[in-house]
Protein backbone atom coordinates (compact mmCIF):
# COMPACT_ATOMS: atom_id res chain seq x y z
CA UNK A 1 0.00 0.00 0.00
CA UNK A 2 1.08 3.62 -0.72
CA UNK A 3 1.74 5.92 1.75
CA UNK A 4 -0.77 8.11 -0.25
CA UNK A 5 -3.36 5.13 0.07
CA UNK A 6 -2.75 5.42 3.54
CA UNK A 7 -2.88 8.65 3.97
CA UNK A 8 -5.86 8.97 2.56
CA UNK A 9 -7.74 6.36 4.92
CA UNK A 10 -6.27 9.29 7.92
CA UNK A 11 -3.28 7.16 8.61
CA UNK A 12 0.62 8.91 8.93
CA UNK A 13 3.05 6.11 8.29
CA UNK A 14 6.69 6.76 8.19
CA UNK A 15 7.93 5.61 4.78
CA UNK A 16 11.14 3.24 5.36
CA UNK A 17 13.58 1.39 2.79
CA UNK A 18 13.68 -2.41 3.02
CA UNK A 19 17.17 -2.41 2.44
CA UNK A 20 19.09 0.35 4.07
CA UNK A 21 16.44 1.23 6.63
CA UNK A 22 16.79 5.29 5.97
CA UNK A 23 13.29 7.05 6.42
CA UNK A 24 12.47 8.22 2.51
CA UNK A 25 11.22 11.94 2.56
CA UNK A 26 8.86 13.00 1.04
CA UNK A 27 7.48 9.34 0.37
CA UNK A 28 8.01 7.39 -2.43
CA UNK A 29 7.83 3.52 -3.46
CA UNK A 30 11.35 3.54 -4.26
CA UNK A 31 14.31 4.54 -1.63
CA UNK A 32 16.12 7.70 -2.55
CA UNK A 33 19.60 5.87 -0.78
CA UNK A 34 19.69 2.57 -2.31
CA UNK A 35 16.51 1.98 -4.69
CA UNK A 36 15.19 -0.78 -2.98
CA UNK A 37 11.92 -0.85 -2.03
CA UNK A 38 9.66 1.12 0.90
CA UNK A 39 7.72 -0.28 3.49
CA UNK A 40 5.59 2.02 5.74
CA UNK A 41 5.92 1.96 9.59
CA UNK A 42 2.78 2.96 11.27
CA UNK A 43 2.34 4.28 14.79
CA UNK A 44 1.22 7.03 16.59
CA UNK A 45 4.57 9.20 16.03
CA UNK A 46 5.71 12.00 17.95
CA UNK A 47 6.72 15.27 16.52
CA UNK A 48 8.40 18.43 17.25
CA UNK A 49 7.24 21.91 16.20
CA UNK A 50 10.62 23.73 14.49
CA UNK A 51 8.68 27.14 13.44
CA UNK A 52 5.58 28.40 12.95
CA UNK A 53 3.00 31.46 11.90
CA UNK A 54 -0.55 32.00 11.60
CA UNK A 55 -2.95 32.88 8.85
CA UNK A 56 -5.94 35.01 10.09
CA UNK A 57 -7.36 33.17 13.36
CA UNK A 58 -5.45 29.53 11.75
CA UNK A 59 -2.03 28.85 12.90
CA UNK A 60 0.38 26.72 10.85
CA UNK A 61 3.59 24.92 11.86
CA UNK A 62 6.28 23.29 10.36
CA UNK A 63 7.08 19.66 12.85
CA UNK A 64 9.96 17.32 12.54
CA UNK A 65 9.63 13.62 13.32
CA UNK A 66 12.67 11.19 13.56
CA UNK A 67 15.25 13.85 12.54
CA UNK A 68 14.37 13.77 9.16
CA UNK A 69 10.23 14.25 8.07
CA UNK A 70 9.25 17.80 8.20
CA UNK A 71 5.28 18.51 7.50
CA UNK A 72 3.66 21.81 7.37
CA UNK A 73 0.63 21.30 9.58
CA UNK A 74 -2.52 23.12 11.17
CA UNK A 75 -2.62 23.63 14.93
CA UNK A 76 -5.49 25.00 16.82
CA UNK A 77 -3.91 26.40 19.83
CA UNK A 78 -0.65 28.67 19.80
CA UNK A 79 2.66 26.80 18.86
CA UNK A 80 5.49 26.85 20.77
CA UNK A 81 8.94 26.42 19.34
CA UNK A 82 10.29 22.81 21.14
CA UNK A 83 7.01 21.66 21.81
CA UNK A 84 6.59 17.98 20.86
CA UNK A 85 2.83 16.86 18.90
CA UNK A 86 0.91 14.09 17.38
CA UNK A 87 -0.70 14.15 14.38
CA UNK A 88 -4.28 14.11 15.00
CA UNK A 89 -5.81 14.25 11.70
CA UNK A 90 -4.38 13.86 7.70
CA UNK A 91 -5.29 13.00 4.70
CA UNK A 92 -6.10 14.49 1.39
CA UNK A 93 -8.37 16.95 0.13
CA UNK A 94 -9.17 17.97 -3.85
CA UNK A 95 -5.75 16.45 -4.36
CA UNK A 96 -4.25 17.98 -1.74
CA UNK A 97 -2.18 16.36 1.32
CA UNK A 98 -3.37 18.04 4.74
CA UNK A 99 -2.29 17.35 8.29
CA UNK A 100 -3.42 18.65 11.69
CA UNK A 101 -1.49 18.50 15.04
CA UNK A 102 -2.37 18.45 18.92
CA UNK B 1 36.04 26.32 -22.93
CA UNK B 2 35.13 29.75 -25.60
CA UNK B 3 34.74 33.00 -23.72
CA UNK B 4 31.01 33.74 -23.74
CA UNK B 5 29.31 37.05 -23.65
CA UNK B 6 26.64 39.37 -23.80
CA UNK B 7 25.75 40.58 -27.94
CA UNK B 8 22.62 42.56 -27.02
CA UNK B 9 18.95 42.54 -25.20
CA UNK B 10 15.57 43.74 -25.28
CA UNK B 11 13.32 43.79 -22.83
CA UNK B 12 9.60 45.38 -22.94
CA UNK B 13 7.53 46.67 -19.49
CA UNK B 14 6.11 43.96 -16.99
CA UNK B 15 2.46 44.35 -16.48
CA UNK B 16 -1.03 42.86 -15.75
CA UNK B 17 -2.13 41.98 -19.33
CA UNK B 18 -4.11 39.50 -20.71
CA UNK B 19 -1.90 38.21 -23.43
CA UNK B 20 -1.29 35.17 -25.56
CA UNK B 21 2.49 33.55 -24.00
CA UNK B 22 3.34 33.56 -28.17
CA UNK B 23 2.70 37.74 -28.29
CA UNK B 24 4.47 38.23 -25.01
CA UNK B 25 7.63 35.87 -26.00
CA UNK B 26 7.74 38.17 -29.54
CA UNK B 27 7.50 41.68 -27.56
CA UNK B 28 11.21 41.43 -26.30
CA UNK B 29 12.14 39.79 -28.73
CA UNK B 30 10.88 42.28 -31.48
CA UNK B 31 12.11 44.81 -29.46
CA UNK B 32 15.69 43.13 -29.08
CA UNK B 33 16.39 43.11 -33.15
CA UNK B 34 14.85 46.38 -33.30
CA UNK B 35 17.87 47.56 -30.93
CA UNK B 36 20.61 45.27 -32.41
CA UNK B 37 19.99 45.56 -36.44
CA UNK B 38 23.45 44.46 -37.43
CA UNK B 39 22.78 41.08 -35.40
CA UNK B 40 21.95 38.95 -38.50
CA UNK B 41 19.00 36.51 -37.92
CA UNK B 42 20.80 33.54 -40.03
CA UNK B 43 23.49 33.94 -37.90
CA UNK B 44 21.30 32.45 -34.50
CA UNK B 45 22.32 28.85 -34.41
CA UNK B 46 19.82 28.37 -31.48
CA UNK B 47 16.78 29.51 -29.22
CA UNK B 48 15.98 28.87 -26.11
CA UNK B 49 12.59 29.97 -24.45
CA UNK B 50 12.31 29.94 -20.36
CA UNK B 51 8.67 29.99 -19.09
CA UNK B 52 6.70 27.83 -16.97
CA UNK B 53 3.94 28.43 -19.47
CA UNK B 54 2.13 25.10 -20.20
CA UNK B 55 1.92 26.09 -24.54
CA UNK B 56 4.17 23.41 -26.30
CA UNK B 57 6.98 24.08 -28.69
CA UNK B 58 6.94 27.31 -28.00
CA UNK B 59 10.90 27.36 -29.21
CA UNK B 60 10.08 26.65 -32.57
CA UNK B 61 6.93 29.08 -32.71
CA UNK B 62 9.22 32.09 -31.34
CA UNK B 63 11.97 30.96 -33.97
CA UNK B 64 8.69 30.51 -36.70
CA UNK B 65 7.28 33.81 -35.05
CA UNK B 66 11.02 35.96 -35.84
CA UNK B 67 12.08 34.54 -39.46
CA UNK B 68 14.68 32.55 -37.54
CA UNK B 69 15.85 28.59 -38.40
CA UNK B 70 17.90 27.55 -35.59
CA UNK B 71 19.46 24.44 -35.37
CA UNK B 72 18.72 24.13 -31.59
CA UNK B 73 15.24 25.12 -30.20
CA UNK B 74 13.76 24.13 -27.14
CA UNK B 75 12.30 25.51 -23.55
CA UNK B 76 13.60 25.33 -20.44
CA UNK B 77 11.39 25.41 -16.92
CA UNK B 78 12.72 25.80 -13.59
CA UNK B 79 10.38 27.49 -11.93
CA UNK B 80 11.44 31.33 -10.88
CA UNK B 81 15.06 30.30 -12.39
CA UNK B 82 14.34 29.49 -15.37
CA UNK B 83 15.62 32.50 -16.89
CA UNK B 84 19.81 31.86 -15.52
CA UNK B 85 19.13 28.39 -15.92
CA UNK B 86 18.28 29.03 -19.81
CA UNK B 87 21.46 31.39 -20.03
CA UNK B 88 23.64 28.59 -18.38
CA UNK B 89 22.41 26.62 -21.08
CA UNK B 90 23.09 29.02 -23.76
CA UNK B 91 26.67 29.63 -22.59
CA UNK B 92 27.67 26.00 -22.44
CA UNK B 93 26.14 25.97 -26.00
CA UNK B 94 28.81 28.26 -26.67
CA UNK B 95 31.70 27.62 -24.59
CA UNK B 96 31.53 24.01 -26.12
CA UNK B 97 31.51 25.04 -29.32
CA UNK B 98 27.95 23.59 -30.73
CA UNK B 99 26.81 27.32 -31.38
CA UNK B 100 28.44 30.76 -31.81
CA UNK B 101 25.51 32.84 -30.82
CA UNK B 102 22.29 32.24 -29.10
CA UNK B 103 19.03 33.92 -28.23
CA UNK B 104 17.73 33.26 -25.01
CA UNK B 105 14.35 34.45 -24.59
CA UNK B 106 11.72 34.18 -21.67
CA UNK B 107 8.23 35.33 -20.80
CA UNK B 108 5.22 34.49 -18.29
CA UNK B 109 1.85 35.44 -17.84
CA UNK B 110 0.62 36.75 -14.80
CA UNK B 111 -1.45 33.68 -14.04
CA UNK B 112 1.52 31.40 -14.25
CA UNK B 113 0.87 27.55 -13.43
CA UNK B 114 5.16 27.78 -12.17
CA UNK B 115 3.86 29.82 -9.16
CA UNK B 116 3.09 26.77 -6.96
CA UNK B 117 5.22 23.45 -6.81
CA UNK B 118 1.99 20.53 -7.12
CA UNK B 119 4.32 17.74 -6.38
CA UNK B 120 5.24 19.06 -2.72
CA UNK B 121 3.16 17.20 -0.81
CA UNK B 122 5.15 18.01 2.51
CA UNK B 123 3.80 21.20 2.63
CA UNK B 124 0.19 20.00 2.74
CA UNK B 125 -2.15 22.62 2.49
CA UNK B 126 0.09 25.41 2.93
CA UNK B 127 1.74 24.66 -0.57
CA UNK B 128 1.06 28.71 -2.18
CA UNK B 129 4.54 31.08 -1.43
CA UNK B 130 3.20 33.14 1.21
CA UNK B 131 3.45 29.95 3.63
CA UNK B 132 7.01 28.91 3.33
CA UNK B 133 8.15 32.88 2.58
CA UNK B 134 6.23 33.14 6.50
CA UNK B 135 8.19 30.03 7.82
CA UNK B 136 11.69 31.80 6.49
CA UNK B 137 10.67 35.49 8.18
CA UNK B 138 9.76 33.85 11.01
CA UNK B 139 12.71 32.16 11.60
CA UNK B 140 15.03 34.46 10.43
CA UNK B 141 13.15 37.16 12.48
CA UNK B 142 13.62 34.56 15.59
CA UNK B 143 17.23 34.23 15.00
CA UNK B 144 18.36 37.68 14.73
CA UNK B 145 16.07 39.83 16.55
CA UNK B 146 15.01 41.40 13.46
CA UNK B 147 11.40 43.08 13.63
CA UNK B 148 9.23 43.81 11.03
CA UNK B 149 9.81 46.79 10.76
CA UNK B 150 13.26 46.63 10.10
CA UNK B 151 12.53 43.95 7.42
CA UNK B 152 9.82 46.56 5.61
CA UNK B 153 13.11 48.64 4.84
CA UNK B 154 13.64 45.97 1.97
CA UNK B 155 10.36 46.79 0.23
CA UNK B 156 10.81 50.49 0.59
CA UNK B 157 14.14 50.77 -1.23
CA UNK B 158 13.33 48.57 -3.87
CA UNK B 159 9.96 49.81 -4.71
CA UNK B 160 11.99 53.24 -4.68
CA UNK B 161 14.50 51.89 -7.26
CA UNK B 162 11.86 50.50 -9.20
CA UNK B 163 10.42 53.95 -9.54
CA UNK B 164 13.19 54.54 -11.71
CA UNK B 165 12.72 51.46 -13.98
CA UNK B 166 10.49 52.60 -16.83
CA UNK B 167 9.90 48.38 -17.07
CA UNK B 168 9.06 47.83 -13.99
CA UNK B 169 5.46 46.89 -12.45
CA UNK B 170 4.97 49.68 -9.92
CA UNK B 171 6.13 52.95 -10.10
CA UNK B 172 5.17 53.95 -6.52
CA UNK B 173 7.02 54.43 -3.43
CA UNK B 174 6.48 54.07 -0.10
CA UNK B 175 7.13 54.51 3.48
CA UNK B 176 8.01 51.69 6.44
CA UNK B 177 4.21 52.80 7.39
CA UNK B 178 3.11 52.15 4.15
CA UNK B 179 4.56 48.05 3.88
CA UNK B 180 3.38 47.81 7.66
CA UNK B 181 -0.08 48.84 7.28
CA UNK B 182 -0.32 47.03 3.77
CA UNK B 183 -2.82 44.23 3.78
CA UNK B 184 -1.40 41.34 6.18
CA UNK B 185 -1.32 37.84 4.62
CA UNK B 186 0.09 36.12 7.30
CA UNK B 187 1.21 37.30 10.90
CA UNK B 188 5.22 37.34 9.28
CA UNK B 189 4.13 38.65 5.95
CA UNK B 190 2.23 41.65 4.25
CA UNK B 191 1.41 42.32 0.70
CA UNK B 192 3.73 44.62 0.58
CA UNK B 193 6.74 42.39 0.99
CA UNK B 194 6.05 40.51 -1.58
CA UNK B 195 6.94 40.06 -5.16
CA UNK B 196 4.00 40.15 -7.82
CA UNK B 197 3.33 37.42 -10.84
CA UNK B 198 3.11 39.54 -13.75
CA UNK B 199 3.05 39.35 -17.75
CA UNK B 200 6.64 40.41 -19.04
CA UNK B 201 9.84 38.71 -21.31
CA UNK B 202 13.25 39.88 -21.82
CA UNK B 203 15.80 38.64 -24.22
CA UNK B 204 19.21 38.54 -24.69
CA UNK B 205 21.86 37.30 -27.21
CA UNK B 206 24.94 35.58 -26.04
CA UNK B 207 27.65 35.06 -28.43
CA UNK B 208 31.54 33.54 -28.79
CA UNK B 209 33.92 35.90 -28.20
CA UNK B 210 34.63 37.05 -31.49
CA UNK B 211 30.87 37.22 -32.78
CA UNK B 212 30.71 39.68 -29.17
CA UNK B 213 34.01 41.51 -30.53
CA UNK B 214 31.96 41.72 -33.66
CA UNK B 215 28.46 43.03 -32.61
CA UNK B 216 29.05 44.55 -29.56
CA UNK B 217 30.84 47.96 -28.86
CA UNK B 218 30.47 47.38 -25.44
CA UNK B 219 31.21 44.13 -24.90
CA UNK B 220 30.14 41.96 -20.97
CA UNK B 221 30.98 38.76 -20.78
CA UNK B 222 29.78 35.74 -18.31
CA UNK B 223 33.05 34.68 -16.19
CA UNK B 224 31.12 33.15 -13.20
CA UNK B 225 28.46 30.60 -13.01
CA UNK B 226 27.41 28.91 -9.89
CA UNK B 227 24.13 26.45 -9.36
CA UNK B 228 23.06 24.21 -6.68
CA UNK B 229 19.85 22.05 -6.12
CA UNK B 230 19.48 21.23 -2.77
CA UNK B 231 16.11 19.99 -2.99
CA UNK B 232 12.84 19.90 -4.51
CA UNK B 233 10.12 19.95 -0.86
CA UNK B 234 10.70 23.40 1.08
CA UNK B 235 10.87 21.35 4.45
CA UNK B 236 14.33 19.37 3.04
CA UNK B 237 15.94 23.13 3.36
CA UNK B 238 18.79 22.71 6.31
CA UNK B 239 17.90 26.56 7.66
CA UNK B 240 15.25 28.44 7.46
CA UNK B 241 17.48 31.60 7.91
CA UNK B 242 19.91 30.86 5.33
CA UNK B 243 20.12 29.57 2.10
CA UNK B 244 22.18 26.82 1.86
CA UNK B 245 22.14 26.24 -2.67
CA UNK B 246 22.45 30.19 -2.55
CA UNK B 247 25.56 29.79 -0.80
CA UNK B 248 27.35 26.92 -2.71
CA UNK B 249 26.26 28.41 -5.91
CA UNK B 250 27.44 32.04 -5.24
CA UNK B 251 30.96 30.19 -3.81
CA UNK B 252 30.93 28.36 -7.24
CA UNK B 253 30.14 31.29 -9.29
CA UNK B 254 33.11 33.55 -7.72
CA UNK B 255 35.45 30.59 -8.12
CA UNK B 256 35.02 30.11 -11.52
CA UNK B 257 35.46 34.14 -12.04
CA UNK B 258 38.07 34.49 -9.64
CA UNK B 259 36.64 36.88 -7.60
CA UNK B 260 35.64 37.41 -4.27
CA UNK B 261 32.20 39.04 -3.09
CA UNK B 262 34.52 42.21 -2.03
CA UNK B 263 35.16 43.03 -5.95
CA UNK B 264 31.46 42.80 -6.56
CA UNK B 265 30.01 46.40 -7.44
CA UNK B 266 26.41 45.94 -7.82
CA UNK B 267 24.22 42.80 -7.88
CA UNK B 268 20.40 41.68 -8.55
CA UNK B 269 19.27 39.39 -5.83
CA UNK B 270 16.24 37.39 -5.98
CA UNK B 271 13.56 39.16 -3.09
CA UNK B 272 11.01 37.11 -3.75
CA UNK B 273 9.98 38.25 -0.19
CA UNK B 274 11.60 40.65 1.59
CA UNK B 275 13.05 38.53 3.79
CA UNK B 276 14.69 37.04 1.10
CA UNK B 277 16.92 39.85 0.35
CA UNK B 278 19.16 39.95 3.54
CA UNK B 279 18.96 36.25 3.51
CA UNK B 280 20.74 35.97 0.12
CA UNK B 281 23.13 38.96 0.74
CA UNK B 282 24.55 36.91 3.80
CA UNK B 283 24.53 33.33 2.20
CA UNK B 284 26.46 35.34 -0.56
CA UNK B 285 29.10 36.30 1.50
CA UNK B 286 27.79 40.05 1.19
CA UNK B 287 27.54 40.67 4.90
CA UNK B 288 27.42 38.94 8.46
CA UNK B 289 24.71 36.40 9.32
CA UNK B 290 21.79 38.16 11.00
CA UNK B 291 23.56 41.52 9.36
CA UNK B 292 22.25 42.06 5.89
CA UNK B 293 19.40 44.71 7.01
CA UNK B 294 22.24 46.67 8.68
CA UNK B 295 23.88 46.55 4.86
CA UNK B 296 20.03 47.44 3.10
CA UNK B 297 19.69 50.14 5.31
CA UNK B 298 22.54 51.83 5.00
CA UNK B 299 22.50 51.93 1.33
CA UNK B 300 18.59 52.70 1.60
CA UNK B 301 19.87 55.69 3.53
CA UNK B 302 22.76 56.75 1.52
CA UNK B 303 20.53 56.49 -1.86
CA UNK B 304 22.74 53.57 -3.20
CA UNK B 305 21.67 51.47 -5.80
CA UNK B 306 24.29 48.64 -5.50
CA UNK B 307 21.75 45.78 -4.49
CA UNK B 308 18.67 45.31 -6.76
CA UNK B 309 19.24 48.50 -9.15
CA UNK B 310 16.25 47.93 -10.84
CA UNK B 311 13.83 47.58 -7.71
CA UNK B 312 14.28 43.67 -7.99
CA UNK B 313 10.97 41.43 -8.38
CA UNK B 314 9.54 42.88 -5.49
CA UNK B 315 9.42 46.54 -7.07
CA UNK B 316 9.67 45.16 -11.09
CA UNK B 317 7.17 42.25 -10.55
CA UNK B 318 7.99 38.98 -11.10
CA UNK B 319 7.36 37.18 -15.03
CA UNK B 320 8.93 33.50 -13.44
CA UNK B 321 10.45 32.90 -16.58
CA UNK B 322 12.04 36.31 -18.35
CA UNK B 323 13.03 37.11 -14.07
CA UNK B 324 16.38 35.96 -14.26
CA UNK B 325 16.72 37.13 -17.96
CA UNK B 326 15.50 40.56 -17.14
CA UNK B 327 18.26 40.58 -13.75
CA UNK B 328 21.24 39.96 -16.04
CA UNK B 329 19.81 42.58 -18.76
CA UNK B 330 20.39 44.92 -15.76
CA UNK B 331 23.89 44.11 -15.09
CA UNK B 332 24.77 44.39 -18.49
CA UNK B 333 23.30 47.97 -18.59
CA UNK B 334 24.62 48.76 -15.26
CA UNK B 335 28.38 47.40 -16.46
CA UNK B 336 27.78 49.34 -19.60
CA UNK B 337 26.82 52.55 -17.87
CA UNK B 338 23.80 52.19 -19.37
CA UNK B 339 21.11 52.17 -16.71
CA UNK B 340 19.53 55.80 -16.85
CA UNK B 341 18.66 57.07 -13.44
CA UNK B 342 19.15 53.53 -11.86
CA UNK B 343 23.18 53.85 -12.99
CA UNK B 344 25.61 52.78 -10.35
CA UNK B 345 29.15 54.69 -10.13
CA UNK B 346 31.36 53.09 -12.83
CA UNK B 347 30.71 49.11 -11.96
CA UNK B 348 33.25 46.59 -12.91
CA UNK B 349 32.02 43.32 -11.77
CA UNK B 350 28.27 42.47 -11.73
CA UNK B 351 26.46 39.67 -10.02
CA UNK B 352 22.77 37.83 -10.52
CA UNK B 353 21.11 35.32 -7.95
CA UNK B 354 17.88 34.04 -8.90
CA UNK B 355 16.44 30.79 -7.59
CA UNK B 356 13.35 28.73 -7.15
CA UNK B 357 11.07 26.76 -5.35
CA UNK B 358 11.58 28.10 -1.53
CA UNK B 359 15.34 28.57 -2.32
CA UNK B 360 15.39 25.21 -2.77
CA UNK B 361 17.86 25.47 -5.97
CA UNK B 362 19.61 28.40 -6.97
CA UNK B 363 21.99 29.91 -10.08
CA UNK B 364 24.80 33.02 -9.43
CA UNK B 365 26.30 34.33 -12.48
CA UNK B 366 28.97 36.84 -12.46
CA UNK B 367 29.31 39.66 -15.27
CA UNK B 368 32.39 41.69 -16.20
CA UNK B 369 33.10 44.19 -18.56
Amino acid sequence: MSFESKLTEGKFCIPECVGCKKIVWPPSEICSHCFESVHLREGNFEGKIIEFSRQNDQFFCMVEFENMIKIIAKISKAPEIGKNVKISKCGINDGNYFFQVI
Amino acid sequence: MNKVGIVGYGITPFSKDDQKIETVLMDSTKELFKNNPEIDRNHIDAVLVSTNNNSKYLSPVLSEMAGIQPNVSHTIESLCNSGTNSIVSAYSYIASGLADVVLVSGAERYDSPGQILVWDDSRGEYKHPIFWASIFAKSYKREYGISDEQLAVVSVKNHKQAKENPNALSNKTYSIEDVLNSKKLTDDLRLLDCSRPCTGSASIILGSEEKVKQLSKNPVWITGIGQKTISAGFTKNISFSSIESTKLAGQSALKMADKNIENIDVAEIHDAFSVCEPMALESLGFSKNGKGMNMIKELHETDNFKINPRGGLIGTGHPLGATGIAQTIEITQQLQSNAGNRQTENPQIGLIHNMSAAATSSTVLVLEK
